[in-house]
């Protein structure tokens, strides 16, 4: 293994999103050395829908699918030496510990495997204690104070760094097991507990969090999604997910492994970056602040991009908290109408529409019309659309705090294909259904409330 | 008054030309905005970039649109990154947009039109 001669550490990213291709972590571990998985499966209200299953059933809360996928790789990692960071455990990072300690327990492993169980970043039980000793956890782009919606909150989870990480390799565990901890933790954590290094180094800081972003959301890096001379990006069908290989002087490689589809080039190493971006010269994480402007790119050979020169500074004394609260609900229709007219029909039957819902009184807070085919992703950049389009799609959303007239709206999609404009079809989908909205509500904390409640645990199976 | 200023030194001859041609370009969301990293598609043209592509001139592009714009270089990756806020209709699981994420608002801005000069504008059509 290449992480154990002390020169290099590869750690692989296995899954972008909680959703992402399930072929990538089996391929990642059989297809090449590595010596860590990481699984990344929280995105910002990722939590609220944990949280949600988990109050109808206390056994659910983190990601289910990643125990299947550990069932198919747990004799691999442990025969290979592979170690798994993953913030899987959602609101139950627990029940997601028991459930793969029995699965590794039904496939009677050749040893016994060790879970390292992070918990602590939940603090739903701990918010009126919190609010009460005067903090806010106002809404960062908002400011409101979170006592305005106190009794809608769903989920609340401070983002934890790499810390428990580190403490939980160092643990021995085969597989980290996280609830809220950062993307960029899963992959810092390794990184500082193979080299050793000092957590207020903050240039190995913010290159560790640079490595843990570029791989974070998968082949994202690698050649998917990416615009650059997308047609000559090869072998979509079997991407390599990208893998870092970081050295001790804090540089590192971005690449994947041989015979994979996709690609890894500058160019897709700096779509990935840019992505999701703030304020270039101070990417906050819990563990550090990275300044994205020193990173250094260079090609490094056929799928190998060196990155370098990455400088930090310290870590500010908050965490940020993901905080999820019911706000309401939405639904969307939509209809295809066809050549001729097509988009004049569209529009025609959006008026239809619109009058019905005014002279049935149904109050929305918001009603937005998109023509799929003539302005749905570019708005009114897209121009005026080609006059004789073969078919157009109408796509009508609406969202109210309350039920009733969202529930009544998707009672007004199908009577249009009879009460209104001609050539329409598409509707055997039948009535839209009525989503419930649950939002995201960003807040800081003093990371002294948290951390002293963060915990560690070895389990065995 | 610039460009009859830019005219006199022989300098001006440009031609509008879609950033598509010069820029290749990726975009996320936080929260109810929009970023769109900005990337120039060889060495050549950043400096361009950085003088054409101005907050001014993306607030203007995307006008109705959006509300707010700010801009970060980064030379080292030959990039710009623009904010574009209250992009989103909410942003998140709130928005009702097919584009609720803002994954392409990138090329929303490729499509914005910048002078260029016209030697390097030829040069373009021909590729």
């Amino acid at each position: 293994m290449t992480g154990r001669d002390g020169r290099t550490v590869r750690i692989a990213a296995g899954q972008g999103f909680w959703g992402d291709w399930l072929e990538a972590p089996v391929r990642q571990v059989r297809g090449g050395p590595i010596d860590y998985l990481m699984m990344d499966y929280l995105a910002e209200v990722t939590m609220s829908i944990m949280q949600k299953q988990k109050s109808r059933d206390p056994s659910a809360g983190y990601a289910r699918d990643f125990v299947p996928l550990m069932e198919r790789i747990l004799p691999d990692i442990v025969e290979r030496g592979v170690r798994v960071t993953s913030n899987a455990g959602g609101v139950n990072p627990r029940g997601c510990a028991e459930a793969v300690l029995a699965v590794a327990r039904r496939l009677g492993l050749p040893r016994k495997l060790r879970v390292g169980l992070v918990s602590g970043d939940d603090i739903l039980g701990r918010l009126d204690e919190l609010i009460g000793r005067g903090h806010a956890l106002s809404d960062m782009e908002t400011g409101r104070p979170l006592s305005d919606i106190r009794d809608r909150v769903l989920s609340a989870n401070a983002y934890l760094g790499m810390a428990p990480i580190v403490e939980a390799l160092r643990g021995r565990a085969d597989v980290v097991v996280t609830g809220r901890v950062t993307d960029t933790g899963l992959t810092l954590g390794p990184i500082f507990h193979e080299f050793g290094w000092s957590p207020d180094d903050w240039d190995k800081v913010a290159a560790g969090t640079v490595a843990g972003h570029i791989i974070e959301c998968g082949a994202q890096a690698s050649g998917g999604n990416l615009l650059k001379g997308w047609r000559g990006v090869k072998g979509l069908a079997d991407p390599g997910f990208p893998i870092a290989e970081a050295s001790a002087d804090g540089s590192f490689v971005i690449t994947k492994h041989p015979g994979t589809g996709g690609v890894v080039s500058v160019a897709s190493v700096t779509e990935q970056l840019v992505y999701e971006m703030g304020d270039p010269r101070s990417y906050i994480t819990p563990d550090g602040v990275a300044d994205f402007t020193s990173i250094q790119l260079r090609p490094a050979g056929r799928n190998r991009v060196r990155v370098s020169g990455i400088r930090g500074a310290p870590r500010t004394p908050m965490l940020k908290v993901s905080i999820a609260y019911f706000w309401g609900y939405k639904a969307v229709g939509t209809l295809v109408y066809a050549w001729p007219e097509a988009f004049d029909k569209a529009q025609a039957a959006d008026r239809v529409l619109r009058q019905r819902l005014a002279d049935l009184g149904l109050a929305f807070d918001q009603i937005l019309t998109e023509f799929v085919g003539v302005d749905a992703t570019h708005g009114r950049l897209s121009g005026p659309p080609h006059p004789d389009l073969p078919e157009v799609q109408l796509r009508v959303g609406v969202r109210a705090r309350e039920k009733p007239p969202v529930e009544r709206f998707t009672r007004e999609i199908a009577p249009l294909v009879l009460t209104g404009p001609p050539s329409v079809t598409g509707f055997a989908g039948g009535r839209p259904a009525v989503e419930e909205v649950v939002a995201y509500w960003p807040a800081l904390i003093d990371r002294r409330e948290i951390e002293p409640h963060v915990r560690v645990e070895i389990l065995e199976a | 008054m610039a460009k009859t200023a830019a005219r006199r030194k022989g300098a001006a001859a440009t031609r509008r030309l879609q950033l598509r041609y010069l820029a290749h370009a990726r975009s996320g969301d936080k929260g109810n905005t929009a970023n769109v990293g900005l990337i120039a598609l060889d060495a050549e043209y950043y400096p361009l970039l950085v003088r054409e592509v101005t907050v001014a001139r993306v607030a203007r592009h995307f006008k109705g649109m959006v509300n707010g714009v700010d801009r970060f270089e980064l030379p080292n990756l030959l990039a710009l990154n623009f904010l574009l806020h209250e992009a989103l209709d909410g942003g998140g699981t709130i928005s009702l947009k097919t584009d609720a994420q803002g994954k392409v608002y990138s090329t929303a801005l490729l499509r914005m039109e910048i002078p260029v000069p016209v030697a390097l504008a030829r040069r373009l059509a021909r590729t």
